[in-house]
């Protein structure tokens, strides 16, 4: 049997294992340097939101989305398109509010946490946080104000991992100072 | 599977993460800090790299290993060039390292090359630890995207 048997051939792709590894020795040293759960929380969504708007230009130049005319279309893209693009899954939209400015990404199985067991001291870490800065980055470089959170989380013992997005405000176009 | 983007943008936050929360007086930490995570996930990614592999017969088979198995998982290419001096000193050279093509085809940038280099060296060195062999992993660059890996066994 050749050695490179079951390894990827897609050229895009960076090994799973890597890439779930590189992530959690990332959040283990962010453990370490800070003492509590919600700083960690808050660096992983900076650092999250940092990716994110680099990360959408990748995304419009490669899948060709155009302008979505509502939140539900954005939803739809964020699903079907971003998340399978850069993680190879599709969560499923759910829960819509009635104003229809809220909704949820139920993912089944999150490829960031692959290896990952929760101690119980850490109850209030949400491990994945990054992906919340993530969304909420690459929505404001489309000009959309976005609030993100994790709900549930398979990690703390929920059925399922949800993550709720909701819609706050259009960002307008900011004229630069002097010009009219 | 994660794209390579997703990876190549992760690394960069955690480079500048590193970078920021270093206190002043500890700046020369920078590199060893990100070996460090490096290092930690070497050992565990070589052994999901080696998984289907045969048991290998030497050193040298196992610096092969790296140059092309390691190497195309965590970079998507082969070691362009590899040297060695016959007494543990291995000189593995990339003509287009994944991290600085992006960054500069010339001298621009440089001082800022190293910090960049230095998760993969942790990678490099945890996994040749987790396959039996200690040693020291360096890197060094005179002109992106190029660059050098030098491993240097440690015998006891």
């Amino acid at each position: 049997m050749s050695r490179q048997s079951g390894r990827s051939s897609d050229p895009r792709k960076v090994s799973q294992e890597l890439f779930t590894l590189t992530y959690g020795s990332l959040v283990s040293q962010l453990v370490k340097d800070y003492e509590s759960d919600e700083e960690v929380n808050k660096q992983l969504d900076k650092m999250g939101y940092n990716i994110g708007i680099r990360l959408v230009e990748d995304f419009l130049a490669r899948s060709g989305e155009r302008r979505c005319n509502d939140f539900r279309e954005t939803a739809d893209i964020i699903a079907k398109s971003g998340f399978k693009m850069f993680l190879g899954i599709t969560p499923t939209v759910s829960n819509w509010s009635a104003a229809g400015d809220e909704f949820s990404l139920v993912l089944d199985n999150n490829p960031l946490t692959d290896f990952v067991e929760l101690p119980e001291e850490r109850s209030q870490l949400n491990y994945s946080n990054i992906l919340c800065g993530v969304i909420r980055g690459a929505l404001e470089t489309v000009q959309m104000d976005v609030n993100v959170r994790f709900v549930q989380d398979i990690l703390k013992g929920d059925n399922q991992t949800e993550i709720k997005v909701k819609f706050i405000k259009r960002l307008e176009d900011a004229v630069p100072a002097g010009e009219e | 599977m994660a794209d390579d983007v997703l990876f190549e943008l992760l690394h960069m936050e955690i480079v500048a993460y590193v970078e920021n929360s270093a206190k002043k007086d500890e700046k020369d930490q920078l590199v060893a800090k990100l070996e460090k995570m490096g290092y930690r996930v070497g050992q565990s990614v070589a052994e999901r790299f080696t998984r289907d592999t045969p048991r290998f017969s030497s050193e040298l088979d196992i610096i092969k290993f790296i140059c092309k198995d390691f190497w195309t998982n965590v970079c998507k290419k082969q070691i362009d060039n590899l040297r060695t001096n016959h007494q543990g000193v291995y000189v593995l050279q990339d003509n287009k390292f994944r991290f600085l093509v992006q960054m500069s085809a010339s001298k621009q940038y440089l001082e800022a090359a190293p910090k960049y280099l230095a998760y993969t060296c942790g990678l490099v060195r945890g996994a040749l630890a987790n396959l039996g062999l200690n040693c020291i992993v360096t890197a060094e660059v005179s002109t992106m995207p190029a660059c050098k890996f030098q491993i240097m066994i440690q015998r006891s």
